[in-house]
């Protein structure tokens, strides 16, 4: 077994976490482990909870797991909220001297390491309040046995652009941190074997924007929109170097028709949003469908509808890639499952939208797009293939102007197309159908002939673009009890799960779609015809791949199992839920304790201006509509006395109480 | 292949305008045509976006390329295009209920970017393809088939937007003053920037009170009154002058760097002409900056 870690960072926004998380990140990276970060974080700027998790391993990782071996918690609602999840042989890293933790909330066989930063620091001039973070980083990468130096190094990159001072003062907190751990506690026995072979960290939102370039994206334009905003911001940030005009616009309308104005130019044009953008976008595309114009669309999807849950992960917009816009046109839909598919996804999206001219939508997410990881720098391509399908250059000398047939009507439905701006070769392209030559055929009084073979030639190419997809496959036992089917961001987590599952002695195997549309229909069905029993996993409410896969084969799954929580699956809860089901179990979604513990928190944040936290909670029956109960009391954060009292209906979810307590402060 | 001779003739497609006999969108399509010839732009090098409407069917009638795009965003199809290829002179077209209605966030934020575009709105105050409703420019009382007791909604003025919005070049010019249409658009599309001309183009079906003669009656040309075009606040004042007297005209031209001129992508030439991709030492530059 590989060895590996789950490092939990928990913090308000504002404390830096995301630089103390990135420092550990590039740290491990260098030393030649794998990782895996998410952060799970709240739609504001200031305060509120953070909690990055970060999974360090010998081998490739890409989900988060949702073990937690070690907690540094930069305030003290991190230490209340997460010390009880920390596993036995763990340890819990704080600043001894503005927080504490309560030894009722440690786990058995979990350590702690309290330090007392300004202690510490004393010696290193003033140091800002952030820096708790770089001593507590110290201790913890003693505590997992880390390298110190390669930090130390990280470190001074980091701070290079501001001085000599201030990266010496970084420098010696971080030490202090490490040497009083070293004195103070002993390291966990986490034993590493460190490659030191470098790999670039990155998210599933930068493989998407590096792919895009690599396969010769000239043109992105975008508004910005949680979660795609860093796909708008690196290559606003790297837009010289790479050649590409990167254009803000006022709205996404904007967005997807300049994308679309830039492709019919002749230029390979991208944007991207989340489906709310993606929304006003809808009309557009089929626009692109209409005058077979090129275009990538990334959608990174994030929880529905509407506003919905801007940072949290969903699956929710399958259903509206495949319906966007009126009418029949065609047009490709893939879901890239990890951050290095993004890279190869958004080569592959340009070559099929060029080659049959048609608008490619992109189906990523919150978890995909914004989780960290690593890859093996050999397995980017840097060749890739750049496929500009069929193309007219020069006018043929015996048509005059005007005999350009820009839609000609062809076997594989393909029209060479030819740029705008060549000499005998002017042309119109309407979003009225039209005939070969692009004129409107909706001026006319009826045309059904070239209304019919119009409409035919677009959606032939779909057979050209199938022919040219891998269809799916098997992965795993290929005799098994039970069958995961999912697609896009799940692929890992349901993979780890399967494994899980088949080693606990359910044989389980996997059958995962990146190709949305066109869909495999054929090799699907025969595959899942020869399955025991099928279990759609989706991170949505009403399975959306489930009923399109049931509408492209008349084939439905056993079992749906979706999680619409606005959190991400993790190997443990799928495993836990597939066995309740093939056990016959009733799948009980009621409200846990823990989730219970959550919404009393919003309570602390919002009503009692984070002066309480929660205390005991209690289940009892007898709640309105005859539900059982959570009771969960607040108490004081200083003195432990009860200061309010959240009642939580089970099964509805209901707050049937909120009392605060007479003599409250 | 020769280059052919560019003529009023050359630029004719195979399509005849279908639109209603007297209408005065046959005028702006001549204006343009021979604002082209005048100034020798190959037709090949020209590109006519249009949105949806009856003025918006003009690409169809012009032998130069054309996008006949959706209903309001021919400006955001234009703007793509014109910043994936520089080197096309890019013309916008369509109507009021286009550019100002459905379009108009696009049409603001165009003129504040200065895009090197010309954008020509044939105005007729009404909703002329869907036969009849108000439009965004319909004078307060107006009656239409969507206001039946007459329009409560003040019109909007669109050139003291496009100043205000920052429109380098704005006129306004009138179907029924042809030869002064056709300096206006051949100016516009020499004006190195945003040109907005919004033309008085009559609708001869759906608008039986702004007609021909109710704006015969109303426009004064400006140049007729000596004029200074490069005075701002004096063209704020002509562009809310709309009552008994309407200015028609050059309102306002100045010189400022072009959204073109100033992405230093576009340094290197046309978008379309550069190439493609990454070189191995490039992916692995940006890959170095995450290690």
């Amino acid at each position: 077994m590989a060895t590996e870690i789950t490092i939990g960072i928990a913090g308000a926004a504002g404390d830096g976490l995301d630089r103390t998380g990135d420092t550990l990140a590039r740290t491990a990276a260098r030393l030649g482990l794998h990782l895996f970060t998410y952060n799970s974080y709240q739609s504001l700027i200031r305060g509120g909870h953070t909690w990055l998790r970060l999974r360090l391993s010998e081998e490739k990782v890409d989900n988060h797991g949702g073990h937690v071996n070690l907690l540094m918690s930069l305030n003290q609602d991190g230490i209340e909220r997460h010390a009880p999840e920390v596993e036995a042989g763990g340890a819990i890293v704080f600043n001894s001297a503005r927080l504490h933790c309560d030894s009722v909330l440690v786990p058995e066989g979990v350590a702690l390491a309290p330090l007392p930063v300004p202690e510490l620091t004393a010696d290193l001039g003033k140091t800002l309040p952030v820096m708790q973070n770089t001593a507590a980083l110290g201790a913890l990468l003693h505590l997992i046995g880390f390298d110190v130096d390669v930090a130390l190094e990280i470190l001074a990159e980091t701070f290079k652009a501001k001085g000599q001072g201030i990266i010496d003062q970084n420098v010696g907190v971080l030490r202090a941190g490490y040497d009083y751990a070293a004195r103070e506690y002993p390291p966990l026995g986490v034993s590493w074997k460190f490659t030191r072979k470098r790999r670039p960290v990155v998210t599933g939102n930068l493989m998407t924007a590096l792919g895009a370039v690599a396969a010769g994206c000239k043109f992105y334009s975008a508004y910005p929109m949680s979660p795609a905003s860093f796909i708008l911001h690196w290559l606003a940030g790297h837009s010289e170097q790479c050649g590409v005009l990167v254009k803000q616009a006022e709205d996404e309308l904007a967005v997807v028709n300049m994308a679309i104005g830039a492709g019919h130019a002749g230029v390979r044009a991208m944007c991207a949003t989340s489906g709310g953008g993606f929304a006003l976008m809808s009309e557009a595309i089929g626009m692109a469908g209409m005058i077979e114009a090129p275009v990538v669309i990334v959608n990174v999807q994030r929880g529905g509808p509407s506003t919905g849950l801007p940072t949290k992960s969903e699956q929710g917009d399958l259903t509206q890639a495949v319906g966007a816009s009126q009418g029949d046109f065609p047009r490709v839909i893939v879901a890239p499952r990890d951050a290095l598919d993004c890279y190869n996804t958004s080569v592959e999206s340009f070559n099929l939208a060029e080659t049959f001219q048609l608008p490619v939508i992109i189906l990523s997410d919150l978890y995909l797009g914004e989780h960290r990881s690593t890859v093996d720098p050999e397995a980017i391509p840097t060749d890739v293939p750049i496929d500009r399908g069929e193309w007219v250059h020069e006018a043929p000398a015996e048509t005059g102007n005007g005999g350009y047939r820009r839609y000609a009507l062809t076997p594989s439905g393909i029209s060479p197309r030819a740029r705008p701006g060549v000499e005998g070769m002017t042309y119109v392209s309407g979003t009225d159908d039209h005939d070969e030559k692009g004129l409107l055929i909706s001026d006319e009084h009826t045309n059904p002939a070239i209304r019919r073979k119009m409409h035919e030639k677009r959606m032939r190419k779909m057979d050209g673009v199938m022919a040219q997809l891998e269809p799916p496959a098997l992965e795993g036992p290929a005799k098994a009890k039970a069958t995961l089917v999912g697609w896009g961001s799940t692929w890992s987590v349901i993979q780890e799960a399967a494994a899980q599952l088949t080693s606990d002695g359910i044989a389980t195997n996997q059958l995962h779609f990146k190709w949305i549309h066109p869909f495999h229909a054929a090799e699907a069905t025969a595959i899942l015809k020869g399955c025991e029993r099928t279990i759609a996993i989706e991170n949505n409410f009403s399975g959306q791949f489930a009923r399109h896969l049931r509408a492209e084969t008349g084939f439905f799954v056993d079992h749906l199992l979706t999680r619409y929580d606005g959190e991400p699956f993790e190997p443990a809860y799928i495993t836990r839920r597939v066995k309740a089901y093939l056990e016959g179990r009733e799948d009980d979604l009621q409200v846990e304790e823990h989730e219970a513990r959550e919404m009393a928190y919003h309570h602390v944040r919002v009503y009692m201006k984070d002066k309480t936290r929660p205390g005991r909670i209690e289940k009892r029956d007898g709640g309105r509509f005859g539900e059982p109960v959570w009771e969960v009391e607040l108490v004081n954060r200083q003195d432990g006395t009860a200061e309010a009292k959240l009642v939580i209906g089970m099964e509805t979810g209901s707050v049937h109480d909120w009392q605060v307590l007479a003599g409250s402060s | 292949m020769a280059t052919a001779e560019l003529t009023l003739k050359s630029l004719e497609s195979d399509v005849h305008p279908d639109w209603c006999a007297g209408c005065g969108d046959f005028g702006v399509l001549k204006s343009l045509k021979e604002a082209i010839v005048e100034l020798g732009i190959p037709q090949h090098e020209v590109l006519v976006v249009s949105g949806i409407g009856c003025s918006s069917n003009l690409p169809g009638f012009i032998r130069t390329n054309g996008v006949h795009s959706l209903h309001g965003r021919a400006v955001p199809v234009a703007t793509g295009a014109a910043l994936a290829n520089h080197d096309l002179h890019v013309v916008v077209v369509g109507g009021d209920g286009d550019g100002y209605g459905i379009g108009m966030a696009h049409f603001i934020h165009a003129m504040r970017r200065n895009l090197n575009l010309t954008y020509i709105v044939m105005d007729n105050e009404v909703y002329g393809l869907t036969t009849g409703q108000t439009s965004p420019t319909t004078a307060e009382g107006h009656k239409t088939k969507s206001t039946p007791r007459g329009n409560v909604e003040r019109p909007i003025a669109p050139l003291a937007l496009a100043l205000a919005a920052g429109a380098t070049y704005v006129g306004r010019g009138f179907t029924g003053k042809p030869k002064q249409l056709t300096k206006l658009t051949a100016a516009a599309m020499a004006h190195r920037g945003f040109s907005l001309i919004d033309v008085f183009s009559p609708c001869v079906t759906f608008n039986k009170v702004n007609t021909y003669p109710w704006f015969r009656e109303r426009v004064y040309m400006l140049e007729d009154e000596g004029y200074d075009p490069s005075d701002f606040m004096g063209a704020m004042e002509k562009a809310r002058e709309f009552d008994k007297r309407i200015p028609i005209g050059l309102l306002y031209q100045t010189e400022r760097p072009t959204y073109e001129d100033t992405d230093p992508v576009l340094r290197e030439g046309p978008l379309v002409d550069q190439p493609l991709g990454l070189d191995r030492a490039k992916l692995a530059a940006l890959l170095a900056e995450t290690m």
